[in-house]
């Protein structure tokens, strides 16, 4: 059937056609705007992000640490049991260096981003945030990390009071 | 399945959405040789609104899909909507309720300015990820990297499956990316975006719809359709939200929809039972990615079986004959058009210069959505 | 903690802003361009006819939903429409009232399937279901072939 059709629909525009407003058209922007709620987890977590420290929840049932931290274990189905803190430090379990913004628009010097996996939580729990204090080259799978945190004055309840994850040195815990 | 159809797919396309799930629906019905008033039931498939940016786009979209005054369902599972409309329609047959289902895709990316990436961002947490204002193409690039490492695979033998697809969709009549003489230093060369994802890595955003027809064995015998495939199998999966709690390296959803498939289809080896696959590949990688999620590689396999030849069109195991996604384009939902409708044109010898020049009797597909979670699996038989 | 002992008071919760920012360019399609470019060029209002359904829809449609035919043959609305149906609106899209209240109306044409939603155009205790209209349109140099080339619906003289 595909070797008999000979016109297949559909009638390409090229970018001017769209740009230059040579087909007819309507242009619009919506205006939405949200407020999400972080909920009972998520807000004590930003609470604690504020005070310098990692927080997460336990699930009695399945003995896991979990975090970001949740009020419910997903896999057991059931409220998750008490708070816990945790370590900033951390492993590398994947990265990327990335040469495009938010916008896709090109950036020179690459932003280090991946995830985290981190020391008190149960294994490959983690957060995703930047890597500094190292190189495109340097960056690995398995590099052992710990935060570096925003002065207490410049939190604001956020992942980004913690600036960037950088390699843990010698010495360090 | 008894007809299929799509329009071209290009970066952008005049046609409204609506119109462009008529020229794909006429297409599939006048192919199956059935009209709409033959029609039960219509599912359509399309993935966010955002992009085309009409809300509640599935009401929008239902004069266009034939759904007037017809019982009528919109399905959506991210990037696995291209497999799982087909799988929600078939649940209408195999439910009884309906002896003839249209399944209707549809994605215009190209509404969406300055580039589909500003809503595609919003698949991100807004507490835990949107404060790191990432680029959308980190989550592949992290779950690249991840296979990549864990597996030792260097980012020529990915290349390969960029240069195979692209190749196999100079074949394809609606192919956007074509490419008869890209070679994988052509795709190591192309500009980095988030290492380890270069420019021609990546498949085109596009606009597009894709349809095919359903229909009971009994309306089958009744009308002597000859150009008909069985859907045999059937299966999706999801796992959780939270991504960074996962070791990506291995779709364990998409294992999951294809354990699901392969036990209705009562096929107990699938790398010996299956005869060709078009897994999912709107990055070359995914296609590796999801060949051993499909359970049709071990683990960390599916570069050799590549290098080897084996997903050739004339190889044991041909992959993406269609072009894929990577050639072909990506109008999310309507990816249905190679996916699911490449199986039926190959079951059916219909797929021209397309076809696999081996005998095939059976073939599966698997579409992959949200946030890294989602699975769908088809299998088809002749 | 059970479901029972979570925090109660809404304002001890934080909670996080933001905007979902994209902008549209929507194209006005295969059936879409013709009718708007008739508007922009030549001031005309075009329905599309199924000869199998006998039916002409207005706005019009590249293909006709209840036969799935293809529809090529555009036609002319009548000079002269009636009002099916009045609102007064007296906020804008925003919510933000009005100095006057507008009168909107629904607009149908004899022997058309459909029909247009634009402005009433006359005082807002004039608009009523049943009024005979017909469209004003705005001078050529200032349309551009979107439905905002209508002004709106003027009462007509018989």
């Amino acid at each position: 059937m595909t070797a008999r059709i000979s016109k297949w629909p559909g009638k390409e525009l090229h970018a001017d056609d769209l740009y230059q407003a040579k087909v007819t058209q309507v242009r619009f922007r919506p205006d939405a705007k949200y407020a999400w709620s972080a909920g009972e987890a998520m807000s004590r977590f930003l609470e604690e992000l504020q005070q310098g420290r990692l927080v997460a929840r336990t699930c009695r049932r399945c003995k896991r640490v979990l975090f970001p931290p949740r009020m419910f274990c997903e896999e057991c189905f059931r409220p998750t049991d008490g708070w816990t803190y945790i370590r900033d430090t951390g492993t590398i379990e994947t990265f990327s260096v990335s040469y495009l913004d938010r916008d896709a628009r090109r950036i020179a010097q690459p932003i280090l981003v991946g995830v985290v996996s981190l020391d008190g939580a149960s294994p490959m729990m983690g957060m995703m945030h930047y890597f500094a204090e190292m190189t495109p080259d340097q960056i690995r799978i398995g590099m052992r990390v710990k935060a570096v945190w925003r002065p207490p004055a410049e939190r604001r309840g956020s992942v980004l009071d913690i600036a960037y994850f950088r390699p843990l040195r010698e010495g360090e815990a | 399945m008894i007809g299929a159809g799509m329009t071209l797919f290009r970066r952008r396309l005049q046609e409204t959405g609506k119109e462009l799930c008529y020229e794909a629906a006429r297409m599939a019905l006048d192919s199956a040789g059935l009209t709409l008033a033959d029609v039960d039931a219509v599912v359509s498939g399309s993935a966010p609104d955002a992009f085309d940016g009409v809300h509640m786009k599935g009401e929008y979209l239902l004069d266009g899909a034939g759904g007037y005054r017809k019982p009528y369902v919109r399905v959506f599972t991210g990037g696995g909507t291209g497999v799982f409309s087909t799988i929600a329609g078939w649940w209408h047959v195999a439910s009884g309720l309906a002896d003839v289902v249209l399944v209707v895709n549809e994605e215009k990316m190209s509404s969406c300015q300055p580039h589909a990436q500003s809503v595609f961002a919003h698949i991100w947490d807004p507490i835990l990820d949107r404060p790191l204002q990432p680029n959308l193409v980190w989550i592949f690039a992290m779950e690249m990297n991840r296979y990549m490492t864990v597996h030792g695979v260097k980012k020529e033998d990915i290349a390969l499956v960029a240069v195979k697809n692209k190749r196999n969709a100079v074949d394809h009549p609606c192919a956007q990316l074509a490419d008869p003489k890209i070679t994988v230093e052509d795709v190591l060369k192309s500009e980095v975006m988030a290492w380890p994802v270069q420019r021609l890595d990546i498949s085109p955003p596009s606009d597009g719809a894709s349809a095919v027809v359903l229909a009971s064995d009994e309306v089958i015998r009744k009308r002597r359709i000859k150009d008909r495939a069985w859907i045999s199998g059937v299966g999706w999966c999801i796992d959780s939200t939270m991504w960074t709690d996962r070791d990506l390296y291995f779709p364990q959803y998409v294992a999951r929809a294809a354990k699901m498939a392969y036990k209705m289809a009562k096929i107990g080896d699938p790398r010996r039972e299956i005869d060709f696959a078009e897994p999912y590949d709107p990055f070359d990688y995914k296609e590796l990615h999801h060949l051993e999620g499909l359970l049709l590689a071990k683990k960390g396999e599916a570069p050799k079986l590549t290098r080897e030849g084996v997903t050739q069109r004339d190889g044991d195991l041909p992959a993406c004959p269609s072009g894929g996604l990577m050639g072909v384009g990506n109008p999310i939902a309507a990816t249905m058009g190679q996916k699911i409708g490449e199986l039926f044109w190959q079951l059916t010898g219909q797929a021209g210069k397309r076809q696999i020049p081996h005998e095939v009797r059976t073939g599966v597909s698997n579409g992959w959505g949200d946030l890294m979670q989602y699975g769908s699996v088809v299998v088809m038989r002749a | 903690m059970t479901f029972l002992e979570r925090t109660t008071d809404i304002r001890r919760l934080r909670h996080w802003e933001g905007t979902i920012e994209a902008d549209y360019i929507y194209t006005s399609g295969i059936a879409g361009e013709r009718f708007f470019v008739a508007l922009r060029e030549e001031g005309r209002i075009l329905a599309a006819r199924c000869s199998f359904c006998d039916l002409a829809y207005l706005p019009p449609k590249m293909f006709c939903e209840r036969c799935f035919a293809e529809l090529t043959d555009f036609v002319d609305v009548p000079k002269v429409g009636r009002v099916e149906a009045v609102t007064l609106s007296h906020v804008d899209r925003r919510g933000n009232r009005l100095a006057r209240p507008e009168p909107w109306a629904f607009v149908t044409f004899k022997g058309i399937h459909g029909g247009l939603l634009h402005r009433l155009l006359v005082p807002p205790d004039k608009a009523r279901p049943g009024l005979r209209v017909r469209p004003r349109v705005h001078p050529k140099d200032v349309r551009r072939g979107t439905i905002a080339d209508i002004e709106g619906f003027e009462p007509a003289t018989p």
